[in-house]
């Protein structure tokens, strides 16, 4: 009975996982191995080891403006995500207020609208508003996605932080702005930041919206998708692609590591007089 | 022949509490309502704190004492009335420029810095030099036996330690006012017991005065000077622990201070400083007038607390007895429980007797007689 049931625990319950693991990540990993393949063409089996194709995509100048706009596009969009990010979520968390519920959830809304609806819209709204198209539109609408995630890291950032810890300050003699930049900004810095990764991350990956909202600048997806039409150029997509998969992976560690800690910091001190 | 060793039983009155303060005001509490909308939180309140106090703002949760501390402190602000500190109106004066520091009932250790650094926080602004710093924040931490734990983080501290931080924090910036919001309700009842000493002892040290907000009478009744017990915003009454305890104004107050036995009672004779009244358990009896004695109607209430009542054994005779039926019996280890019927009264006694002659092995309905001394019965407004 024991040894069946160790069976299904330890034996299928592995197998699926495995298998779930497998099916979540095969289709990734094609990437890089194809990258470093000889082959233009990405097909089993390999042909040999090379690193042209990522020693030839500084030599692209393309390429090289598309990064550069996806920065642009990445910081500014992650920055005012993060500004409108922390005034909700600090109201959200400190304030008690009719209609606080469904202000939060209107603003989690796009997290769950089919993004090509919510680009047709804007569009459709920056035309009507006499906007030419340009990286500015696109960050625009990367505003408006990135905004739930900046809630969600920031909500977890900002609960459990006890107001009393800014009254304490204020009662040992420190002005508003001190207690602000004494106690507030280090208690809440790591989600910050946290904000800033995760929605430069969205950023730096999201088509459909920069796709619409563009004018004749491209970003970094869109510069892939032109590139597919190609496909002698395609080894270089793949090579991209690895670095972009790499950037993302590196970001959002860091971002999760940094919002763990803050809510830890902030919960700690809430948590034992609960 | 050597002289027997005996204690002197204490002949002056034993109501006052035995420490000399200066009677210096040091806060100034002037008919101070703070209302929100129609619910008024502090309903009128007038008080004077003198300095080098320890006070108790004493009362079950929402009866407006820690509105008061947080006015005092400067985070709330009157609707009406007017509060001082130090002779020295407190109207427009924002919390960070107040004589005031306070020990939060959370404690609010900055969970950023480690103990010194939340100790010397407020003195940073002071700019006292780094030398002069360092001696007051440890200065701080000795008088809260904290010394060899300045660089541990606030997450690496026990409850009672980061009290201690706490309270090192406020008494560094040498106040002239310490208020403490509930300071030993996070702590188990052990540590709590040995802090209400170290409070109070501290306090003593320091000579400054405390404020202490606080829904445990034991708690109030170990450490203060004096006591103000309020109810729904409004003070029921100020004074010594002794007098609060042994003369409560009211029955409200009575019975939140601990047990107490009340008999039904009517007034035969009012004067300024007397009262006679007519009771069916313990016949006709003058007792002093409680300073804030309202008269209301011909009716008042009897008190008696049940450690005030003695068990009279065998054939032991008292001048003043009661004779009932024990109905009940509850032990408590040190001491047990006695509920006991006297004909005539609608309620039983409850009578609190210690263990030494066998309080605890008396069967249930034996008749009994009780012991009692008159100046223990105190008559209150119902």
């Amino acid at each position: 009975m024991t040894a069946m049931r160790r069976f299904f625990a330890g034996g299928w319950l592995t197998a699926y996982a495995f298998l779930y693991i497998v099916f979540l990540y095969l289709p990734v990993i094609f990437l890089p191995i194809f990258s470093i393949n000889t082959a233009p063409t990405p097909k089993f089996p390999l042909t040999g080891y090379t690193l042209k194709w990522y020693q030839d995509l500084p030599k692209t100048p393309a390429l090289l403006e598309a990064a550069w706009n996806s920065l642009i596009v990445g910081v500014s969009a992650s920055v005012l995500a993060t500004l409108l990010g922390i005034l909700a979520a600090r109201s959200i968390t400190r304030y008690r207020y009719p209609g606080r519920r469904t202000i939060n959830g209107l603003i989690m809304a796009p997290l769950v609208l089919p993004e090509i609806i919510l680009a047709i819209s804007m569009l459709l709204v920056m035309l009507q508003l006499g906007l030419s198209l340009s990286l500015f539109t696109v960050v625009l609408g990367h505003v408006l996605i990135c905004i739930p995630y900046s809630m969600t890291v920031l909500t977890a950032g900002f609960e459990g932080f006890d107001r009393s810890l800014e009254e304490a300050s204020a009662d040992l003699g420190e002005s508003a702005f001190g207690t602000f930049r004494r106690v507030t900004l280090p208690m809440v810095a790591p989600a910050i930041i946290s904000s800033l990764l995760v929605c430069f991350t969205i950023s730096l990956d999201e088509f459909v919206i920069a796709f619409f909202l563009t004018g004749t600048e491209t970003t970094l997806p869109i510069y892939i998708w032109g590139q597919l039409r190609f496909a002698a150029k395609l080894p270089g997509v793949l090579a991209l692609g690895t670095l972009l998969l790499l950037a993302s992976f590196v970001l959002m560690t860091v971002a999760e590591v940094l919002r763990r800690r803050a809510a830890r910091r902030t919960q700690n001190e809430g948590g034992l007089y609960a | 022949m050597p002289e027997p060793i005996q204690a002197e039983r204490p002949q002056e009155d034993r109501t006052k509490s035995e420490r000399a303060q200066s009677d210096r005001p040091m806060i100034e509490i002037r008919d101070v309502t703070r209302s929100y909308g129609a619910f008024k939180a502090l309903d009128d309140a007038t008080l004077t704190i003198r300095e080098g106090e320890f006070f108790s703002l004493l009362g079950p949760s929402g009866c407006g004492k820690t509105t008061l501390l947080r006015m005092i402190a400067g985070f709330d602000n009157p609707t009406n009335g007017s509060i001082s500190v130090g002779g020295q109106s407190m109207e427009g004066i924002p919390a960070n420029r107040r004589p005031t520091n306070m020990v939060f009932q959370s404690y609010a250790i900055f969970p950023h810095l480690n103990v010194e650094q939340n100790v010397a926080y407020g003195l940073k602004r002071l700019k006292l030099g780094a030398t002069e710093e360092k001696r007051r924040v440890e200065e701080a931490l000795a008088q809260v036996s904290l010394i060899g734990l300045g660089k541990r983080l606030a997450t690496e501290l026990s409850g009672g330690q980061r009290q201690r931080v706490a309270l090192a924090r406020a008494l560094v910036m040498r106040p002239k006012v310490l208020l403490l919001d509930e300071p030993l309700s996070a702590l188990d009842k052990k540590l709590r017991e040995q802090m209400q000493v170290e409070l109070r002892r501290l306090q003593q040290a320091v000579g400054i005065t405390f404020v202490l907000v606080t829904h445990d009478q034991y708690e109030a009744l170990a450490m203060s000077d004096r006591i103000a017990v309020m109810f729904g915003g409004k003070i029921a009454q100020v004074a010594s622990p002794k007098e609060i305890y042994q003369r409560p104004v009211n029955r409200q107050v009575a019975d939140f201070l601990g047990g107490m036995n009340f008999v039904k009672a009517e007034i035969v004779e009012e004067n300024a400083a007397s009262l006679v009244v007519d009771t069916l358990g313990f016949g006709r009896v003058r007792t002093d007038k409680p300073k804030a004695f309202v008269r209301n109607g011909g009716g008042a209430t009897l008190g008696i607390r049940p450690e005030r009542l003695r068990v009279l054994w065998d054939n032991a005779t008292a001048k003043f007895e009661v004779a009932g039926k024990v109905v009940e019996r509850h032990y408590f280890g040190e001491i047990t429980h006695l509920i006991v019927e006297i004909p005539g009264l609608e309620k039983p006694l409850s009578v609190t007797e210690t263990n030494d002659f066998g309080a605890d092995d008396i069967p249930v309905g034996t008749p009994i007689r009780l012991a009692y001394d008159p100046e223990a019965l105190v008559a209150m407004a119902d």
